[in-house]
């Protein structure tokens, strides 16, 4: 490690970060890295203008976090401001994901799908485009600055800004309708706060995966961390079976030595592993926190192994307990299927067949009861009781919905809401707006006679008049000797 | 190398150097941080620097430093009250051509004035009449039905603007139940039948030993002008019904005695010169949905 900035008498204060020139390679795993990076990064950029019909008085945007009206849209779910459990559901389910893969594979994650490699993969593409591979790169920022050195730079960081400013635009268009966005921000005509944002994810996605790539990684993502102590012998990892590849000797030496009947590793020590890790570290060196488990070094080391004519996979996902095994003449084990893994699985299908299950059978009324507490009861002239409540009811129909008010609990118990219809038959009436709620003041009233505790339980109902919906609240009745 | 310290600790297994403190023979090595984590640290040092610089930000014994932009708190909630004043403006000036009744009957307006009536009430009427207008004993609980002087919409803006029994103030409701006893007007065994009698029209116990018929002739002689000849008061006057479940003082023969003797005449501001017309709408629309409005 080249550590300066020695300050005193005894370490140095700071280690200057060594720049990784990774190399490009081949093989199924940067394949799956490829195919991962579109699919993921065109949902991200095109999600957006995806239209969905909901009706006149909705947004046709599939996904849309509408702040100002307190919705999010997602396809034909539509979640109001007091169903943020769901999103606590599915950071549960992620979680559990995260660590059923961890289970499976390590850091599956980190290698594939996070977005900061995902990112940084297409910036090392870009740096790769207008400077070349790994040597010619090393080479251009050793030589002294020159046009053909000028120009390279300038392109590949002005196209580093445009993904960059492409990601925050894209960020911002999950918040409002996105072909108004697109147009305003064209024209100069969009909210402060798009731009601001914009700007934010520019600085952001710019520094953080074009400049400070694998740092990122290494010292600020706490993943890496937390992977470590969840992790266990028997998850898959990128894993050099050194059992097979020690004693590491070049080609010619080793069939030198196995002619002497020497021990000879299949490792020819080409450094092809070390060339292409994005986060240049020697896998060889063992598990390490540094590793991401992105795979590239198991395709390096294979094309090296077609090569020399040696069986593949001498890097590979594989566990310590095999590689000790095979020392020990022992064969393989793999066991998928463990206590923790089935344990994940399980919470994952619990925690989403719930969220389902509340999903499906979830109403589009809702009535909420807040009794008036000053004064907690009022004798009227004829010596009746009355109390007062405080309705919100709920309407997530995108269409005008009437409700009536019921009440039960008490006999002669009667209901009025202050400023609202009466039906026929003495029902107040509440007409809802499409896709809102509206509260209303309400009057119960017992009639004089009927004997009374101080709290009895009644229940309010609405009834949606056209679709016949109805939801109820329980709350209490109360009369003289109660308190408060 | 300077010998003040020892030569520092090497781990073996990873060749870093350690802090040096041992526990249990666990060392902790001293990795050392990122160039560009040391530069993040001295800049945010230098950022607060120029904090204390720009912003308020130390306290002096009486006041704060106050920074070179003069940026304070206070100002941006100015601004966003003359915001929101500006922004009421524009709602209230529907209620500013509406009557009560059109107010009420108007579901935005209706809404506005619930909501500034609300907080008008609880600024102006709590002290009194309570939170949410729940009453006590001397000022009128606003939620029933009972009013000693109309709970019409017309009624509650009169009461509000012009008050109840206000010095100098042409238009207030006023009336005056004289004080029978402290008068000398009637006397003791009197007040005790008309008290009787009172219980009476109302439906409850009377004494044993009540003179049920001269408390009746009293009665009519005295109070039936104003309370009616069955006690049911007349709203014109302020005189309350004497005969409902509801009752300002208490109609226990010693609350009676008392209102008997003494008198009560209990007063309210008038709230015409104090509160403007669109606030007096808004608390007469507010008073009037408590549940008891006529
Ligand atoms: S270490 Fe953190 S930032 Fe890096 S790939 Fe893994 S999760 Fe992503
Ligand atoms: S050691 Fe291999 S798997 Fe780990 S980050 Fe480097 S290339 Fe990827």
């Amino acid at each position: 490690m080249s550590t300066a900035g020695a300050d005193s008498d005894d370490m140095p204060l700071f280690a200057a970060s060594r720049k990784v020139y990774p190399q490009s390679v081949s093989g199924p795993f940067r394949r799956a890295k490829w195919a991962i990076l579109f699919l993921c990064l065109g949902i991200y950029y095109l999600l957006p203008f995806l239209r969905w019909d909901r009706g006149p008085h909705l947004p046709n945007q599939a996904v849309l976090a509408d702040i100002a009206n307190g919705r999010f849209y997602f396809f034909f779910i539509e979640i109001w401001p007091q169903e943020v459990y769901y999103f606590t559901g599915l950071l549960i389910i992620a979680s559990f994901a995260l660590f059923l893969m961890n289970a499976l594979a390590g850091r599956v994650w980190c290698g594939y799908l996070c977005p900061q490699t995902v990112w940084t993969d297409l910036f090392l593409a870009v740096e790769r485009f207008f400077e070349g591979d790994r040597r010619e790169r090393m080479r251009l920022d050793e030589a002294p600055w020159s046009f053909g050195k000028l120009w390279r730079k300038v392109a590949k960081h002005a196209v580093w800004l445009v993904i960059a400013w492409w990601t925050g635009g894209a960020w911002v268009l999950y918040f409002a309708d996105a072909p108004t966005l697109v147009r305003e921000l064209a024209t100069f005509t969009a909210p402060l706060s798009a731009y601001v944002w914009i700007a934010i994810l520019t600085f952001t996605t710019y520094t953080l995966a074009g400049i400070m790539r694998e740092q990122v990684c290494k010292f600020m993502c706490p993943w890496p961390r937390i992977q470590a102590a969840l992790t266990d012998d028997e998850a898959l990892n990128v894993t050099y079976r050194y059992d097979r590849g020690e004693p590491r000797v070049s080609v010619k030496q080793g069939l030198k030595l196995k002619a002497q009947g020497a021990p000879a590793g299949d490792c020819i020590d080409c450094y092809q592993c070390v060339a292409v890790c994005p986060v240049g570290i020697d896998i060889r060196d063992g598990a390490q926190l540094d590793c991401i488990q992105c795979g590239l070094c198991i395709d390096a080391c294979d094309t090296v192994m077609a090569k020399v004519d040696r069986p593949k996979q001498l890097i590979a996902y594989d566990t310590e307990i095999n590689v000790k095994r095979r020392m020990a003449g022992l064969k393989a084990i793999y066991r998928p299927f463990r206590a923790r893994t089935a344990i994940y699985a399980a919470l994952i299908v619990v925690v989403g067949g719930a969220m389902l299950w509340q999903l499906a059978t979830r109403r589009t009324a809702d009535i909420s009861v807040l009794h008036e507490r000053a004064p907690l009861f009022v004798t009227l002239s004829d010596g009746s009781i009355r109390n007062a409540y405080t309705v919100r009811l709920l309407n997530k129909r995108p269409e005008i919905r009437p409700f009536a008010l019921t009440v039960d609990g008490l006999p002669g118990i009667r209901i009025e809401a202050v400023g609202v219809v009466q039906t026929a038959d003495v029902r107040p009436v509440v007409a809802v707006d499409p896709d809102s709620s509206r509260e209303v003041r309400v009057l119960v009233t017992v009639p004089a006679g009927v004997p009374l505790e101080a709290s009895q339980a009644i229940t309010i109902t609405a009834s949606d008049l056209f679709a016949g919906e109805t939801v109820h609240a329980a709350d209490h009745f109360m009369a003289p000797g109660a308190k408060l | 190398m300077d010998q003040r310290h020892d030569a520092p600790h090497i781990d073996p297994h990873t060749g870093i150097a350690t802090t040096g403190h041992e526990w249990d023979g666990i060392r902790e090595l001293n990795t050392p941080l990122p160039r560009w984590w040391l530069g993040i640290f001295y800049a945010s040092i230098l950022w607060s620097i120029g904090y204390w610089v720009v912003y308020p930000a130390w306290p002096l014994l009486t006041d704060t430093t106050r920074g070179v932009i003069g940026y304070a708190s206070r100002a941006d909630i100015s601004a966003d009250m003359a915001q929101l004043k500006a922004q009421r403006a524009v709602q209230a000036a529907g209620m500013a051509d509406a009557t009560p009744a059109q107010i009420k009957a108007d579901p935005t307006l209706f809404q506005i004035a619930m909501a500034q009536g609300k907080a008008a009430f609880g600024d102006n009427c709590a002290a009194c009449h309570g939170v949410g207008g729940a009453g006590a004993k001397g000022y009128p609980n606003l939620n029933d039905d009972d009013w000693l002087w109309g709970g019409s919409l017309d009624a509650i803006q009169q009461t509000i603007t012009h008050g109840i029994r206000v010095a100098g103030n042409d238009e207030t409701r006023v009336s005056q139940m004289p004080a029978f006893g402290r008068d000398g007007m009637l006397k003791r065994d009197e007040i005790n039948a008309v008290a009787n009698h009172v219980r009476e029209l109302a439906g409850l116990s009377t004494e044993p030993k009540a003179n049920l018929a001269l408390g009746r002739k009293l009665f009519a002689d005295n109070c039936a002008a104003c309370h009616g000849e069955a006690g049911k008061g007349n709203a014109e006057m302020g005189a309350p019904n004497l005969t409902d479940a509801i009752s300002l003082y208490g109609m226990d023969m010693a609350s009676l005695t008392e209102t008997i003797t003494n008198s009560r005449n209990g007063v309210m501001p008038a709230w015409g010169g104090r509160l403007d017309a669109t606030t007096i709408k808004a608390l007469t629309v507010y008073v009037h949905s408590l549940g008891g409005g006529q």
